[in-house]
């Protein structure tokens, strides 16, 4: 069970919460021009980190907003809370 | 000729329940209207003050109350606004009249949700035993609110005093399940 301090309301256990998996998947500026190869790795295809992975969360019991969160998959610790649209920050494990 | 339409509340025709020091107790038909616009626009700070006689509060998780009104934080850009039952139409309109021209959504939710007062000496005892907010009077108290879950049903919690007394606003597809769960985990304390 994470603690995940949510960057609007505070601190609030994880049921309050859904992850919706890795963050910064930038769309493709022209999915016309690209190949179905390339579409689907955009779509389906995700990094599997073993350390700092960066994730998107939304606190959809709470003030329904999403943001993002740095998170170490080895030891489950959760670095950094950032909001939606800022830079991922430099964080170590 | 057309039906007349009475307001029901699915909790209609229950009296009070729980323990001693833990009191349910329905507070139906309140009027709610959700209320949303940018918190640093001092020109929708203003037009919401007017309309309610207070602005909305800016620090999450807080009350902001004025006379017979209250305006509950739900999100950064958007709150709950709580009127005595059957005021709904006249906040609504108020509110449209000074907020007009800007860019702000003014929705009436009274009957979506109902209201259940918990109250007595262990109320904060029996919402610890299905929420996950930190209750604790260092951390939460009188004025303070918060969206959250209570025994699997969405809630917002708004405690009112020291006693303490809650206010629980649940929708209405939850509520009977809500106060079942209420009334049966109240008991053993007396």
């Amino acid at each position: 069970m994470f603690l995940i301090d949510c960057p609007y309301c505070g601190p609030r256990q994880q049921t309050e919460f859904h992850c919706h998996g890795e963050a910064h998947i930038a769309r493709p500026k022209d999915p016309d021009a690209i190949s179905d190869v390339e579409w689907a790795d955009y779509l389906f295809n995700r990094s599997n980190t073993k350390g700092v992975f960066y994730e998107r969360w939304v606190h959809n019991h709470g003030c329904r907003r999403w943001f993002n969160l740095a998170r170490d998959t080895v030891s489950d610790r959760i670095l950094a809370v950032y909001r939606m649209g800022e830079k991922p920050p430099r964080v170590k494990k | 000729m057309a039906d007349v339409v009475t307001e029901m509340s699915p909790l209609d025709g229950r009296a009070g329940s729980g323990a001693d020091t833990a009191v349910i107790v329905e507070h139906p038909h309140l009027s709610k209207i959700n209320l949303r616009g940018d918190s640093g626009d001092q020109a929708f700070m203003d037009a919401v003050a007017d309309a309610v006689g207070a602005a909305p509060p800016v620090e999450a998780n807080t009350v902001m109350t004025a006379g017979k009104h209250s305006i509950l934080w739900l999100s950064p850009d958007e709150w709950l606004v709580v009127t005595p039952e059957g005021k709904q139409g006249d906040m609504e309109v108020a509110l449209a009249g000074t907020l007009e021209g800007q860019h702000v959504s003014i929705v009436d939710g009274t009957d979506a949700r109902t209201t259940i007062r918990l109250h007595g000496a262990d109320s904060r005892n029996v919402l610890m035993k299905g929420c996950p907010l930190d209750l604790h009077p260092r951390i939460f108290g009188p004025g303070q609110c918060a969206q959250s879950i209570l025994a699997k049903a969405d809630v917002l919690i708004h405690q009112l005093d020291d006693t303490p007394t809650y206010d629980i606003y649940v929708l209405y597809s939850f509520s009977r399940y809500l106060w079942d769960w209420l009334a049966d985990a109240a008991k053993g304390f007396s």
